[in-house]
């Protein structure tokens, strides 16, 4: 089915497209300055530091409510991105920004538990969130956040979502 | 917040904890209110804005932003609690969602210190919409409750 002579920028344009459309059609992760990075079809999230997500002044510290948004933002957007991976490879779907009903729909969360391991500097975070596991019905997402070093974790979540029905 | 609650009123204390709530940043870009406080319990509510929406096709505002306003409210109750912490910080927070919060309605929280020890507070919450009998969430928390410089 991979067209391995498939031309490279096709490939990247296909790939970027579809993620933008899936970023941006969510008005809160805009409002936030969520944005992603994609290596592959791996996905890191980047959280740029702001003023208006903190949550302790004196501190400062990034808001516990902006970290949980955060983390769960990363789940869903993994498990909807790697759920369509197969339909936008093999071109049965072309994820359109200007074309809000190309996208499909997202998972709704059930229920999302967040440990606070470190708290959030005043400088940009990232997350990477892991599909567990992933059925017709219900999928488990594990997702960690971090700073400065990757092994020093801010916050880890795990989340249960209800996947779309077709 | 220190305590000198004693001699105030429910209306002092509300409008000390709302000048608290619009001290923390996230909270007033969410546009928080305080509608009631005291004694380990807190209420605090917020609109629904366009730049909230989670999903675009129905308008139904981000689990996120629900996250936000029980942690918020949460924290808002240890720091009200008669034990008096000097401050505190989300140790975990559970959320179930039941249901999406109506598109264009207030979202209320309300949430309980149930209770506490020297070190960590044990709370429950739940958000609601304008109907007030089917809550859109809920959230059980730990929070740690920081006393006197050691």
């Amino acid at each position: 089915m991979m067209d391995r002579n498939e031309p490279l920028d096709q490939i990247k344009t296909r790939r970027d497209s579809a993620l933008r459309a899936l970023a941006t059609g969510v008005p809160y992760m805009t409002w936030l300055g969520i944005r992603f990075d994609r290596r592959g079809d791996e996905l890191t999230a980047i959280l740029p530091f702001d003023d208006k997500l903190i949550g302790n002044p004196a501190l400062p510290a990034i808001h516990g409510g902006v970290t949980a948004a955060f983390l769960e933002v990363t789940a869903i957007i993994e498990l909807s991105w790697s759920a369509m991976w197969e339909d936008l490879e093999s071109g049965r779907i072309a994820p359109d920004a200007a074309v809000p009903d190309s996208l499909p729909r997202l998972p709704k969360t059930i229920g999302f538990t967040v440990d606070y391991l470190r708290s959030g500097l005043p400088r940009d975070a990232y997350a990477r969130a892991r599909v567990v596991r992933s059925g017709r019905r219900y999928a488990s997402v594990h997702v960690e956040a971090w700073q400065d070093n990757r092994a020093r974790l801010m916050a880890q979540a795990t989340g249960h979502f209800l996947m779309p029905q077709p | 917040m220190t305590d000198e609650s004693g001699g105030l009123d429910s209306g002092d204390r509300a409008r000390i904890a709302q000048q608290f709530i619009d001290s923390i940043p996230h909270a007033r870009a969410l546009g928080m209110r305080v509608d009631d406080l005291g004694e380990g319990r807190a209420t605090i509510s917020m609109p629904w804005s366009e730049h909230l929406v989670g999903d675009p096709r129905t308008g139904i505002v981000h689990g996120g932003v629900v996250s936000a306003l029980m942690d918020t409210c949460c924290g808002a109750a240890v720091m009200s609690h008669p034990s008096s912490p000097r401050s505190t910080a989300t140790i975990d927070l559970r959320i179930d969602y039941m249901r999406g919060a109506a598109p264009g309605q207030r979202i209320t929280a309300r949430a309980e210190c149930y209770h506490m020890t020297r070190s960590v507070a044990f709370l429950r919450a739940v958000a609601l919409d304008e109907d007030g009998d089917n809550p859109v969430a809920t959230a059980a928390g730990t929070f740690t409750a920081e006393r006197q410089a050691r």
